[in-house]
């Protein structure tokens, strides 16, 4: 029993050595940070003054594009993509409430508009 | 038959939650660092959801582009949106880089890689707070402050030729908006602050040798999470103040 606990240890050990973050990633994740971000301003500068877009077009594409980069910012530069499941779980779950409180809130904005107008 | 059994029992006891080992396999003081960061990332939230919640039920609100087009410490007074909160984003994704490159010198215990590159990132750190302090001081001098808004003619300047609001309805949103802008960049910004003063002080200790003698350079790695975490929180203040 117990050689085998040692055995899986080891074998733990191995993976994580090859699976983390090396320089040639690290600057990967920072081109595609970059990357978005160009695109948000080739959005901002250039496509939604010249093209007119409605804002309701655009802003769920900026939070869109925002989500993205807190995929990458998370997952890699704060490893969280190599660590066990159950704390990358214990990380996000909780999160939900903060999607709760969006849909809570922007309900009650909507009442408060409704009451100025 | 019975060793069968056996055999079965034993495969249930070697789940990672069946004890004897650490099911989530990480270090005590990091995962407290991530349980931080959780409650960090809930206050965060309700600061920028309540900035949603006023935004959306004002009838009209400054636009981004207009408030934020010069370039603070240039002549550039007009035309430029984006440009100078553009670097500052530039400069605080840049240093969050630095701070990977010094983790991954940990890994290696190179001493003397781990060190440039986190002098590297506190000096990202400290050109971020002048930007901002750059970017406080023309707002300042605007007219905006907490509970101050510019006069009547400055207002006008924020919203396009020709938009359909009345005064009243200007110097509302506008009070709205220096307040929240001014208390989340500045908790924000306190946030940096206090992440360049955690820097310099675990180089300090990366120099004196402190864990070259412990063998392992994780400090560096907890350190880490709570500068990318500002990085995290500045992708989200950057898009909802400047981009929406």
């Amino acid at each position: 029993m117990s050689s085998e606990t040692t055995h899986i240890h080891a074998d733990g050990a191995a993976h994580e050595e090859h699976d983390t973050m090396t320089r040639g990633r690290i600057w990967k994740v920072f081109f595609i940070l970059l990357g978005i971000t160009c695109i948000e301003f080739i959005i901002a500068l250039w496509l939604a003054p010249t093209y007119h877009w409605p804002s309701h077009w655009i802003n769920p594409i900026y939070i869109v594009l925002t989500l993205f980069k807190a995929f990458y910012i998370v997952a890699y530069f704060m490893h969280l993509k190599f660590e066990k499941v159950g704390l990358a779980l214990a990380i996000i779950v909780p999160i939900l409430f903060i999607i709760g409180l969006i849909l809570v809130l922007t309900n009650e904005s909507h009442y408060w508009i409704d009451l100025r107008l | 038959m019975s060793t069968a059994v056996t055999q079965q029992v034993d495969e249930v006891k070697s789940t990672p939650w069946s004890g004897g080992k650490s099911p989530f396999d990480v270090e005590y003081g990091k995962m407290m660092m991530w349980f931080f960061l959780l409650s960090d990332a809930f206050t965060f939230s309700s600061l920028l959801i309540s900035y949603g919640a006023l935004r959306f039920s004002a009838p009209t609100w400054p636009s981004p582009s207009l408030v934020f087009q010069s370039v603070p410490g240039t002549s550039i007074e007009h035309g430029a949106p984006l440009v100078f909160v553009g670097l500052m984003t530039f400069i605080l994704i840049m240093s969050s880089v630095t701070m990977v490159l010094a983790v991954e010198a940990g890994h290696r215990n190179a001493k003397k890689e781990v060190v440039w590159w986190m002098i590297g990132t506190i000096i990202g750190g400290l050109m971020f707070l002048s930007c901002q302090a750059l970017e406080w001081n023309h707002l300042h001098s605007e007219g905006f402050w907490w509970s101050a808004i510019p006069n009547a003619e400055t207002l006008k300047e924020f919203w396009q030729h020709g938009a359909n609001v009345t005064l009243a309805q200007q110097q509302m949103s506008s009070h709205q908006f220096a307040n929240l802008f001014f208390t989340i960049t500045g908790f924000h910004g306190f946030h940096v602050f206090s992440g360049v003063v955690i820097n310099i002080i675990i180089t300090v200790n990366v120099l004196l040798g402190t864990y070259q003698k412990r063998g392992s350079y994780l400090m560096i790695e907890k350190v880490g999470l709570y500068w990318h975490f500002v990085d995290l929180v500045w992708v989200f203040v950057f898009t909802f103040f400047y981009l929406v």
